[in-house]
């Protein structure tokens, strides 16, 4: 236990070193078969620029840049997509004692799955879950869950679970008959109920599952937990975007989740903290774990002032 | 209907001679072609707003993220209800041997077929992409209660065609052979529709024999259809439809509103057809009205059961569903439909002069048009109370749009279309079922239908 206590600090550190260093190298990332090779040391020739890696343990290494692979940034087909990041169970834990509706998160959502029109994929609602108790704020992305209710119901298996847990859509194979958004009950789904405006970038784009985009009308779609990010072993973009760390991103088989500032243990997260899933009750056992809004960092406020503080900043 | 017993060979001829006059197809007067007209104008109107839908996607309809289903999927509800009366009036009372059935089989089954066609019709225009429809095929998942659907609509759309189709064969052949001054393609459509029949004991034995295996079969199938619709709903853990009453609701629902369409389409039959009056007689609308109480009374079982129990505990969510029904913002509705579909028909219909046509065909028609209302309240309130807040005020209500009325409004005319053209054609009672209803022997019936004998 003491020794626990200890350890986010340190790795904090580290993990800040990371984020300068070996995201900085943009683009760069370690696949899984990368690691093995630049373990290996055989094939590739060193450049004598170091970087920064994490490695799946968890601990920071220095290896040569050479060493590393460039993944592709973008685009796993739609039958690759199928199946999961090897070796990955994804969770993610929102804190809501640091949620002030700062809406960064949602902002960058958008932006970078190039969601026009109404489509949100991340909601932030405010709850009260009855008359006497305090209200707060709660993202809601989708559950991934491990028993997902619309992977159940979709006929053409257009909506799939993936071995690293993550629940996504294939808008190429989607009839649109909307039996996931029915089937859902967080009702994380939304739907293109007209030809979505693509912008300029992504008209042209390759589709792929991973990426969302383009999106095409007649489809349902919904949080993907950015797997083309976590490919490339970056985080995602709610995750990076919170200026509150907020979201918590990690794997379960490592027992670690980072928020991009700091990196704790996932079970020990749980306990200090009482993590709980939303609406457990009914067994569809979320991938998304929540921290109770105690000892918050922000008093709530009302969303009108909330907007107004937001625009000053 | 017990003149029976014994008729002679001269009396049965002279009877047969009187069906025939009687129960041919004959020309639509003023009032079926404008009828008619009017239902093509209504049913051109939704293709024309599909192919807008098409264009533009679903859009243009009042659904929403928030309100994803519409009163496409409650009308399609509807359809699959109606249809089931196919085989409640053929299947279920042929093989409990109810004599009076025969005049109203054929009306029960046109019914059923052009329900069940408009059903899976009805569902393709709600999806998003139809041009995927393939995929269901490719791709299909037997997981999902949506193949299920498809498989047993399919199959039931299949047995109710045939189940109208052998017996009408007959009927075919004789207007093959009896229509005179008919256009030409009609008689080559008469013609190969009959498939060569020539009423031998031989192919009536065949018939009767295939009439008798698919009434066994259609009736599980039948059970199905509804029950895998409702399960399209009872599937998920939305208030209002995390049920596990919805299957029996659903088929009872649907029983009840069928034998409405039947009981509508007699008066409408006789009110055009005056020949009619001799087969669609005061007796059956006893009978149908009583059928109708029976099944409405079971609806009513299950209707409470559906309602009241959650409503005694009030649990959360469902709780504030029934708070909506009840007392809120879809109440009004929800007691017209109980009261105007459910308890009233029960009401007038227990008394002798309340099963006469007149008031029989009223009470047919607030049945049919309680149970379309009784769908929708069955499909949109369910979606409306989640605590969603960061969608626009409109999406939170749902209200269809004129494409869609159209669109709807067009899939039932297409319905009814295929009804009124199968009566010009076709007749919609049949003469050898009638003769053999009324004693008249076998033998007789075949050799006076057989155009060789009788010239």
């Amino acid at each position: 236990m003491e020794e626990n206590k200890n350890k986010p600090e340190r790795k904090n550190q580290e993990r800040r070193n990371f984020i300068k260093s070996g995201f900085a190298a943009a683009g760069l990332a370690l696949t899984a078969a990368g690691l093995g090779k630049v373990l290996s040391g055989k094939e590739d020739s060193d450049t004598g620029e170091k970087i920064n890696v994490l490695t799946t343990d968890g601990k920071v290494m220095e290896v040569d840049s050479g060493h590393i692979r460039k993944s592709e940034t973008c685009c796993v087909s739609p039958s690759e997509a199928r199946t999961g990041i090897p070796g990955k169970k994804w969770v993610m834990v929102i804190d809501l004692s640091r949620c002030k509706h700062a809406l960064k998160c949602q902002h960058a959502c958008q932006k970078y799955h190039h969601l026009s029109g109404m489509n949100v994929w991340l909601k932030v609602f405010r709850m009260q879950d009855a008359e006497n108790t305090a209200p707060y704020w709660m993202p809601k992305p989708c559950m991934h869950c491990d028993k997902p209710p619309c992977v159940k119901v979709c006929p053409v298996s257009a909506t799939y679970k993936r071995s690293d847990g993550i629940v996504l859509v294939d808008n190429q194979r989607c009839i649109g008959c909307r039996f996931c958004m029915a089937a859902c009950p967080y009702s994380t789904r939304s739907f293109n109920w007209e030809e979505p405006q693509l912008l300029h970038e992504t008209s042209g784009a390759t589709y792929s599952p991973e990426t969302g985009f383009p999106q095409k009308k007649g489809t349902v779609e919904k949080c993907d937990f950015c797997p083309d990010l976590l490919r490339q072993g970056k985080l995602p973009h709610c995750v990076t975007a919170c200026p509150n760390g907020v979201f918590y991103m990690g794997d379960l088989n490592d027992d670690t989740v980072t928020n991009g500032d700091e990196t704790v243990r996932f079970s020990q997260l749980m306990k200090d903290k009482s993590g709980y899933r939303l609406n457990d009750i009914i067994g569809t056992e979320p991938s998304v774990y929540y921290l109770p809004p105690v000892d918050r960092l922000f008093p709530f406020k009302d969303p009108v002032k909330e907007a107004n503080i937001g625009k000053e900043e | 209907m017990e003149e029976v017993k014994k008729i002679s060979e001269t009396e049965a001829i002279q009877m047969l001679h009187q069906y025939n006059d009687d129960l041919l197809p004959k020309e639509f007067g003023i009032i079926g072609k404008t009828w008619t007209i009017l239902l093509l104008i209504i049913f051109l109107t939704g293709i024309y707003c599909y192919t807008n839908q098409l264009r533009e996607g679903l859009a243009i309809t009042g659904m929403r993220d928030f309100v994803f289903w519409g009163i496409y999927i409650s009308n399609f509800v509807f359809f699959v209800a109606i249809s089931l009366v196919g085989s409640l009036m053929t299947a279920v009372l042929y093989l409990m041997n109810i004599s009076w059935r025969a005049p109203l089989t054929r009306i029960a089954e046109i019914i059923a077929v052009a329900a069940i066609i408009f059903a899976g019709l009805i569902i393709i225009v709600d999806m998003g992409r139809p041009d995927r429809v393939v995929n269901m095929f490719l791709h299909g998942r037997i997981q999902s209660p949506i193949i299920w659907d498809v498989m047993v609509v399919s199959t039931y759309m299949t047995l109710s065609i045939l189940l109208l189709y052998f017996p009408l064969l007959p009927g075919i052949s004789f207007c093959r052979d009896r229509l005179t001054d008919i256009p030409n393609w009609q008689r080559r459509m008469y013609t190969i529709l009959s498939l060569g029949w020539n009423n031998s004991p031989e192919q009536y034995r065949i018939v009767k024999r295939a009439v008798t295996i698919l009434s066994v079969m259609i009736i599980p199938v039948a059970l199905c259809i509804h029950t895998v619709t409702s399960w399209l709903f009872a599937s998920t853990y939305r208030p209002g439809w995390d049920s596990t009453n919805f299957g029996a609701y659903f088929v009872s629902g649907a029983f009840l509103v069928g034998c409405g369409g039947v009981a509508a389409g007699m008066y409408l039959l006789r009110r055009f057809y005056s020949s009619y009056e001799k087969y669609l007689t005061d007796d059956h609308f006893d009978k149908v009205g009583k059928l109708l109480v029976l099944l409405a009374v079971v609806y009513a079982y299950f209707s409470i059961n559906e309602y009241l129990i959650p409503a005694y505990k009030m649990k959360g969510e469902e709780g504030h569903h029934l708070t909506e029904l009840f007392t809120g913002y879809y109440a009004p509705m929800f007691w017209s439909v109980q009261f105007f579909g459910m308890i009233l028909p029960i009401a007038i219909l227990l008394f002798k002069k309340g099963r006469k046509p007149l008031p029989m065909f009223v009470m047919a028609v607030l049945v049919i048009v309680c149970a379309w209302f009784k769908r929708y309240l069955i499909v949109i309130p369910s979606m409306s109370f989640m605590p969603l807040q960061e969608l626009p005020e409109e999406w939170k209500h749902y209200t269809p749009t004129f494409p869609e009325w159209a669109i709807t409004c067009g899939s039932l005319a297409g319905a009814l279309l295929i009804i009124t053209f199968f009566v010009r054609f076709f007749p919609i009672i049949s003469v050898w079922e009638i003769a053999e209803e009324r004693g008249i022997p076998s033998g007789t019936i075949f050799k006076h239908l057989n155009k060789n004998n009788e010239k």
